[in-house]
């Protein structure tokens, strides 16, 4: 197969970057509005109708909007090999809680509805509070550790190995920036899944969302300030030294990395990045102003673009980092040794361009089925069809 | 009690796996057995037919869910547990996951919703275009997980990079045209639409037990027997197909899996029965039939298939050629690009073997120091247990003979004796619904206990494959697993229960208007009445 040459490795790698990046705001973007909606549930919600009539705002489209999240994972494992292996092993026990809440998630959607019985609604609306607010939670918390970098090394066999004892890997997590992080992340969800609730309910359940989604919105906009501060002030970048080889072997070991004062060197080198926390910021506020307003479509646009601002900030101020290392900068993981073959990132280039096409019309199609609000009168009727 | 990490690993993947198991075979075929309802449904515009595909729906939404929620701990768990093998063979293994994303879980995940939430926003014909797009995912979903699974069986298309330290693609087209993987998968879904047939059957023959939904009991019997005897067929035939692939490509399973230790004249015979010994090295009381394992696995009477002495010993030269590789391998790390091309050459030619020489790695840190008896054992570490694949084996194709019988039964009742069931055959139906679970299951075992000791066949030794965790970190996620999974069975199962004990719901109103229409067609063209429906 000579195809893949024509598309040189290192265009092929930051395309997959790019890839990387799609995938992780079309998660936040679908699915992030039905974890913000599980956060919000226990608040919006007062009578089992009230509850029922949220959970199928989300009801027919989370299914499909979960599945970013597992394509992403599919993603990383096909195109950054050893990000996913030196990821998913060293936050093992935060990766087994955000499984634990994603398998929650699914079957509490599913069976709830399908008894009588406060006890079992009931206990089905915590697993749906716990399965949006958690893994919301630990996203954040997981960025807030990829920018301060991870304690991982890579032995000659390319290994990677964790420092520290048991217990102390998992609290190291739930440092003070890194529960920023989540805050930001959890807040900005909750925001988005307010809009959502705006857009598709109305009454008493679109009131109470409008009004928690509105200082959700100001803590995201707050935190994602400080945050920025923080990084300003408080937390070390990390830069390639000597000359930066693109189209090598993948292997994280060829090159030298050290530490730098500031990730936010990056903003002198590529000055047009900071549209990235623009388009955050802006966004975020106008979502925020419009949950006030009681504005509908343009709210949840905004909430989309705010988002997409905070996300691409982080890959951005990164870039071409893709995981640190505190423990051993040399093992960092970078766009330009933690991929795929040249080979493999060709094949499935062709593939995501025969399939995401495919993927965005037909998702499309399904949401203007279903355009419309959800009623108590809608939950009532079919009691037995509906979540 | 001493805990390893290995062992805990494959405990944990072999418990979550067959647990996932549980729920994939049921939504690969009643996915297709509703769609088929539906689309009777729309060519005849019989109420009854869309309330059997509701209900049918409904049991399939109840067990979807649990497949779904349960996938997502396969994907999570290489990278959590197994984060050597990811690094190792991502390259490779990752990409069919991805594209089973692109492909087919989109698909599934996207349009179940609308199937259950879209009745009245959608047309008749677009709703069983949804039915039809949830199925073809959810049997794409397979076909690409079955890849996966199937390079690691027989991994082509592949060679080792000593650079990246890793394996690398070479060929896509390989890759996805495996032999293995293709004859597994027409084997995994033919095995799943048994299992839907098998269930559909027996809930259906409950009701007739019962004297309940005779009209939705007979019509599903129909569609389940005609579909079932088809699929049983199939997973008869294909499952031999996995045989044939396995005598060149996984020699040392196809000799387990019959307990065959030495290598016989062709064409071999087949063992029926016996009682494997590892340590004797021979298969007690064995009870042979003569020829039939040389034509299963060759399909030629001159064709010798290799016994497990033969195999163990190939396995031992490998062991020596593969130190050549790791050692030329070495050389190359410690260069660094500037390497001679004698050493090149030294790796090239032995590094197929590469594989071999970590198997070593159990007893000793470099497999260039191993000693004769180190070389000894690793080469009869290549020998799989035998008695559980034996006896697995042989209680799958068993199980897999008798769903030919039973739906063959049926089948012939169902379209000559006008559905006359005697009650026996009803109760046999009820009591047989958990045997295609067991033979799936078996299924799974023999595969991949078969492949030990490898994660990659011949590649990557499981030892080596898992991740640097400790045995707390094991221990806590094993235990979560198996209280959170059992507390969820239960529940799914309640629900079954509950809603296969209520019964479909019969729109009365939709059913009666359509039963008055239908008469008032019949009166004008004067033909015979039929049964009413319920």
């Amino acid at each position: 197969m000579i195809l893949h040459e024509f598309l040189s490795f290192e265009l092929l790698r930051v395309i997959w970057w790019l890839l990387l990046g799609v995938l992780l705001i079309g998660f936040a973007l679908t699915d992030g509005f039905d974890l913000g909606v599980g956060a919000l549930l226990p608040f919006v919600g007062r009578t089992d109708t009230e509850r029922r009539v949220a959970i199928n705002t989300v009801g027919p489209v989370w299914e499909g909007n979960q599945v970013w999240f597992i394509l992403g994972g599919g993603a990383i494992f096909a195109a950054w090999p050893p990000l996913y292996a030196v990821s998913f092993s060293g936050f093992y026990l935060a990766m087994f809680a955000v499984l634990a809440a994603l398998i929650l998630r699914p079957v509490a959607f599913k069976y709830r509805s399908k008894r009588d019985g406060a006890t079992w609604r009931n206990g089905w609306d915590w697993a749906l509070f716990v399965g949006g607010a958690v893994p919301a939670l630990i996203f954040g918390v997981a960025v807030g550790n990829v920018l301060q970098g991870v304690p991982f090394h890579l032995t000659e066999d390319m290994m990677p190995m964790y420092d520290g004892s048991f217990w102390w890997k998992f609290i190291a997590l739930l440092n003070p920036f890194a529960l920023l992080a989540g805050v930001v992340s959890l807040s900005m969800l909750m925001m988005h899944g307010a809009a959502w609730l705006t857009l598709k309910s109305s009454g008493p359940v679109q009131e109470r969302a409008r009004r928690i989604g509105t200082w959700a919105g100001l803590v995201a906009i707050g935190g994602y300030a400080l945050a920025g501060l923080w990084l300003a002030v408080g937390i070390d970048g990390y830069a390639i030294v000597g000359t930066v080889v693109t189209d090598g072997p993948s292997n994280p070991l060829y090159s030298q990395v050290e530490r730098t004062a500031s990730w936010l060197a990056a903003y002198g080198v590529r000055p047009w990045i900071v549209i990235a926390p623009v388009l955050g910021f802006l966004g975020m506020a106008l979502a925020t102003l419009g949950l006030r307003a009681g504005r509908e479509v343009s709210t949840l646009l905004f909430s989309k673009l705010g988002i997409f601002g905070v996300i691409s900030s982080v890959g951005l101020t990164m870039f071409p980092f893709i995981l640190p290392s505190s423990k051993m900068p040399d093992a960092s993981l970078t766009v330009w040794d933690s991929s795929s073959s040249h080979l493999t990132l060709f094949v499935m280039l062709v593939a995501t361009l025969i399939f995401m096409p495919l993927i965005l019309a037909y998702t499309a199609w399904v949401y203007k089925v279903l355009w419309g609000k959800v009623t108590e009168a809608d939950v009532s009727e079919q009691s037995d069809s509906v979540y | 009690m001493e805990f390893d990490i290995v062992d805990l690993s494959r405990l944990q993947f072999a418990l979550t796996v067959l647990y996932h198991f549980l729920f994939v075979p049921l939504t690969l075929g009643l996915s297709i057995l509703v769609a088929i309802m539906e689309t009777v449904y729309v060519m005849t515009n019989r109420p009854i037919w869309r309330q059997m595909t509701k209900f049918w729906g409904m049991l399939f939404g109840i067990n979807f869910v649990l497949g779904v929620a349960t996938g997502i701990t396969m994907e999570f768990q290489f990278g959590m547990n197994w984060s050597y093998y990811s690094h190792y063979v991502g390259d490779i293994f990752g990409a069919p996951l991805a594209i089973e994303g692109l492909m087919a879980f989109f698909m599934e995940a996207t349009f179940v919703g609308l199937f259950f939430f879209g009745w009245d926003k959608l047309s008749k014909v677009a709703h069983l275009v949804v039915a039809w797009l949830v199925a073809i995912g959810s049997n794409f979903s397979a076909l690409w997980i079955l890849i996966a699974n199937g390079w690691m069986q027989n991994p082509v298309g592949a060679e080792f990079n000593p650079l990246s330290m890793r394996m690398e693609m070479t060929s896509f087209f390989e890759v996805m045209f495996n032999e293995v993987a293709q004859a597994k998968f027409v084997h995994t879904v033919s095995a799943g639409y048994v299992t839907a047939s098998v269930f559909v059957l027996g809930v259906s023959a409950w009701y007739m037990l019962k004297g309940r939904h005779f009209e939705l009991a007979r019509r599903s019997i129909a569609v389940a027997a005609a579909f079932g005897l088809a699929s049983a067929f199939s997973v008869v035939i294909l499952g031999d197909e996995s045989g044939y692939s396995a005598t060149h490509s996984q020699k040392m399973k196809l000799a387990a899996i019959e307990g065959m230790w030495e290598t016989q004249p062709a064409p071999a015979e087949f063992t029926l029965f016996g009682i494997p010994d590892q340590a004797a090295r021979e298969t007690h009381y064995a009870l042979h039939i003569p020829y039939v394992m040389g034509l299963i696995g060759t399909r030629s009477l001159q064709t010798v298939i290799p016994g497990i002495d033969d195999l163990e010993a190939i396995a031992e030269a490998r062991v020596r050629s593969g130190i050549i590789a790791f050692d030329a391998l070495m050389e190359i790390r410690a260069k660094k690009g500037d390497v001679p091309p004698e050493i090149t050459a030294q790796f090239e030619d032995h590094s197929n073997d590469l594989g071999f020489a970590l198997l070593l790695k159990r007893y000793v840190e470099d497999p260039r120091q191993a000693t004769e008896a180190q070389i000894v054992k690793a080469a009869t570490d290549t020998v799989p247990t035998v008695w559980p694949l034996f006896w697995a084996f042989r209680v799958m194709v068993a199980l897999g003979f008798s769903f030919v019988a039973v739906m063959g039964y049926f089948f012939f009742m169902a379209n000559w004796k006008g559905m006359q069931f005697p009650r026996w055959s009803l109760r046999l139906a009820v009591a047989i619904i958990p045997a295609p679970w067991i033979a799936a299951e078996l299924g799974w075992i023999v595969a991949e206990l078969g492949r030990q000791p490898w994660t990659v066949d011949g590649v990557l030794p499981t030892a080596l494959s898992v991740s640097h965790l400790s045995v707390a970190d094991l221990l806590i996620t094993l235990f979560g697993f198996v209280a959170f999974y059992t507390v969820l069975f239960i529940i799914e199962m309640g629900l079954m229960i509950k809603y296969i004990k209520k019964g479909p719901y019969m729109d009365v109103r939709e059913t009666e208007e359509w039963q008055r229409k239908h008469e008032m067609r019949l009166s004008s063209s004067g033909e015979p009445q039929p049964l009413p429906a319920e």
